[in-house]
């Protein structure tokens, strides 16, 4: 129950389009989302694949509670091997597309092979086709989302769909759903694109049934929807500031990465932080924040809808930046602002539209713009590749540039599409890339967090804050304050924050939740929807059970236990901020505990009794 | 006392609750195709309205109704539908200037608020108050304690 139980399975070979059941045997063991659809990815994948070849799936999954009433249940996510990283990818979105997806009665769409010419998939409830996406191919996220709009002649169709990156190989495009919500991390739109596959489109209207216990169920989602509304975080500081209440909070403790990570606090932090974003601006007294805004079912509302100010020069001729869209987010905010120097909070809004409009990674995409700002001034990159373009820090110029060669795979946009990781090696300086397992790191700084530099070190997907949020813990006290200068405990915090939100991502839930919430409060709505009887302790085994799936995953695909590093910078070079002034990451004094505490060996492989208490496949 | 449901655009956040409250309560799913009461999103404009039935007194669709399947509940003062009764001719749905009565191919009858017979699902749900259900003779006292607050020139003088 919850689960629509039909899996959407969609050849592009040979265009055969097929729906089977789905394997509640494994949704028992991993849930859905998240764990479910890696476990189908595990059965019918070759780790081994090419990320951008035929060989390779893209599933896009729902959870159990994706379409319900429960608070934020409208996620979904997409789940695939990664071109960035060579590792398991999956990147959750919220939005209306994964709802109208169940409502249609699936839980998921499994893409498989490639197909001949660009197509894009059009569903309506049972129904699904394979469309020609002549005409449509070479657009943006926004046009073809217009297009699409048009041909299907309904505004209530859902549409995900990828951008011009994609289409030019950028290793980090995102699948852009409801115009500016993504599934944005680890290259998914490059390997949708891969496949000839422009958008999804989707139109439910048999909604989400089969609740178990329909009066428990509404009973603990209304006692809930309390709980965050009464936190100071979900119903004070995410609705007002969103996510972006974080900028002046992490500038403060030392511990906000500047100009690609050579610094660890931001002069201009506040220009660019979501006190700034409500600021009236002189041209037309307006802020740059209209108004909040909700994915499906969410009572957080912690969405941003923004404009760029009318008069800035990056929006001159171009109406489509007019007007309102998705706002900075935190992460957005720190990629484009703090980490390449640039306090222009419309350039750095400016950037962010364009990432949505061409569906691209704004935290990759900013960071690998910081690289190439430390090669630039390096010497190792001149106005020669750019083509005369500076890029140096604090540049607004620079990194409005970079967006849009970027969006379009033009010129030096190329190389930047590499991602941080393949740009420094090209331009020989490897040293500066900031990445985990080729993938970029987001807005929290591990010598002034200790606990996030574990984080990176072991995410599957490589650099990630959301995969063991410990800022929470660090930070602000969530569910209790630890030290974030201490080593000591770190491991076993990593461990239980990444087994529980692994539950939390594969549920249809939102990770931004458990700043109120923990497994406690969602385990009743999830038992009172779902067959089986759901504890927190079983959601949490199914947490720990889905983490070591995708640990084997990468195992496989050829990552060992050297992959869990940190680039030499955040081991080596001291935070020279005040407030963690000499600190630098200690990894190397956690790594062995956390191996230990996972039931690893030494050098972080699985062993037999790990595989056999989670009964692993193969 | 009879209430209304009063909407205020400014605070909705556009995320459905009161769409999924409505289906569940009158269609026992979580279905926005199905609710009635509808978030209209204007994205380009950053706003989102949510719009149902405002149960007129004199109703277009009660005075079209071939059948009499439309009756006021005297308790509630909501216009309802009786399923028994409505034959699915639709001339309700054009006969409402507001669109809020709505066609069900399903059950082959017509949709539309009945205010869940006084106790609507949807301001329940709602998680800013942008929908309320307050008395009917003074659905704008919000408002006009909002704008009474804005005139308030002594202390604009004092600040």
């Amino acid at each position: 129950m919850a689960w629509a139980k039909k899996v959407l399975r969609v050849n592009l070979n040979d265009g055969n389009i097929s729906s089977e059941p789905l394997n509640m045997e494994w949704a028992a063991q991993y849930i859905g989302q998240r764990g479910l659809a890696t476990r189908y990815l595990v059965e019918e994948t070759d780790p081994t694949c090419d990320p951008l070849g035929p060989d390779n799936k893209l599933i896009m999954a729902t959870g159990p509670l994706t379409g319900t009433a429960a608070s934020t249940g409208g996620r979904y996510s997409v789940i695939t091997k990664s071109p960035l990283t060579g590792a398991v990818a999956c990147s959750n979105s919220g939005g209306f597309f994964g709802a109208e997806l169940k409502s249609a009665g699936w839980d998921m769409i499994i893409f498989e092979g490639k197909s001949p010419n660009p197509v894009w998939l059009n569903i309506v409830d049972d129904k699904a086709e394979l469309c020609s996406a002549e005409g449509i191919w070479g657009q943006s996220v926004w046009e073809a989302d217009k297009a699409i709009h048009r041909i299907t002649g309904d505004p209530q169709t859902r549409i995900a769909a990828v951008g011009r990156s994609a289409e030019a190989g950028c290793l980090y495009s995102a699948v852009i759903n409801d115009l500016h919500r993504a599934a944005g991390r680890s290259g998914v739109g490059t390997v949708m694109a891969s496949k000839n596959v422009k958008a999804v489109a989707v139109r439910g209207t048999r909604g989400v049934g089969n609740i178990k216990d329909p009066k428990r169920f509404m009973q603990s989602v209304a006692e809930q929807k309390v709980v965050l509304a009464e936190n100071a975080v979900t119903g004070q500081g995410l609705p007002a500031l969103g996510t972006q209440v974080l900028m002046n909070v992490i500038n403060e403790i030392g511990a906000l990465p500047t100009n690609n990570m050579q610094q660890t606090q931001f002069e201009g932090a506040h220009n660019i932080s979501g006190e700034a974003m409500l600021e009236p601006r002189k041209s037309d007294g307006k802020p740059n924040l209209t108004t909040n805004a909700a994915c499906f079912g969410c009572t957080i509302a912690c969405g941003r809808i923004s404009t760029i100010d009318p008069s800035h020069y990056s929006i001159q001729d171009k109406p489509q930046y007019q007007q309102n869209s998705g706002g900075l987010e935190y992460e957005a905010a720190w990629a484009m602002g703090a980490d390449t120097g640039v306090d222009d909070l419309d350039a750095v809004t400016f950037a962010n539209f364009v990432c949505n409009e061409d569906g691209m990674d704004p935290i990759s995409f900013g960071a690998t713009v910081a690289a190439a700002m430390e090669l630039f001034e390096a010497g190792a990159i001149t106005t020669e590749e750019t083509g005369g373009m500076e890029l140096r820090f604090g540049s607004a110029e620079a990194l409005t540039w970079c967006a849009e060669k970027t969006g379009t795979g033009d010129g030096f946009g190329k190389d930047l599409g590499l991602g941080s990781k393949k740009l420094c090696e090209k331009y020989g300086h490897p040293e500066f890339s900031m990445t985990v397992k080729g993938q970029e790191f987001p807005a929290y700084d591990p010598r002034g967090i200790q606990g996030m530099g574990l984080t990176y070190a072991t995410s599957n997907r490589g650099a990630c804050h959301l995969r063991s949020y410990t800022v929470a813990s660090e930070v602000l006290g969530i569910p209790e304050k630890t030290d974030p200068a201490v080593t000591d405990g770190k491991a076993g915090l990593v461990k239980a924050f990444q087994d529980a939100t692994a539950a939390v991502d594969s549920m249809g839930l939102c990770v931004f939740t458990t700043f109120a919430w923990s497994l406690d409060n969602m385990a009743p709505q999830m038992d009172a929807a779902c067959e089986g009887d759901w504890t927190v302790e079983r959601l949490l085994e199914a947490g720990e059970r889905i983490w070591n799936l995708e640990r084997d995953y990468n195992m496989k695909a050829g990552l060992t236990g050297s992959d869990d590093n940190l680039p030499e910078r955040l081991l080596k070079e001291a935070s020279k901020a005040a407030p963690t002034e000499g600190q630098v990451c200690n990894l190397h004094e956690m790594l062995p505990e956390y191996y230990q505490l996972r039931g690893w060996t030494d050098e972080g492989q699985l062993t037999d009794e790990v595989r056999q208490k989670f009964s692993l496949p193969g | 006392m009879q209430r209304s449901l009063s909407i205020d655009p400014d605070k909705c956040t556009g995320c459905l609750q009161c769409e999924m409250a409505c289906s569940f309560e009158n269609e026992g799913v979580f279905n926005p195709a199905k609710s009635r009461i509808k978030v209209f999103t204007f994205h380009e404009e950053g706003r989102f309205v949510p719009y149902t039935c405002t149960q007129c007194d004199e109703a277009w669709c009660m005075q079209a109704c071939p059948v009499d399947a439309i009756k006021m509940n005297f308790q509630t003062g909501a216009m309802e539908v009786s399923e028994q009764v409505c034959v699915g001719c639709k001339v309700c749905t054009i006969a409402c200037p507001f669109g809020t009565v709505n066609y069900n191919r399903d059950t082959g009858k017509v949709i539309k608020c009945d205010l869940c017979g006084g106790d609507p699902a949807c301001a329940t749900a709602c998680p800013t108050q942008a929908i309320t259900y307050v008395d009917s003779d003074a659905t704008g006292l919000e408002k006009m304690r909002a704008w009474a607050g804005k005139t308030d020139n002594a202390q604009h003088a004092a600040s």
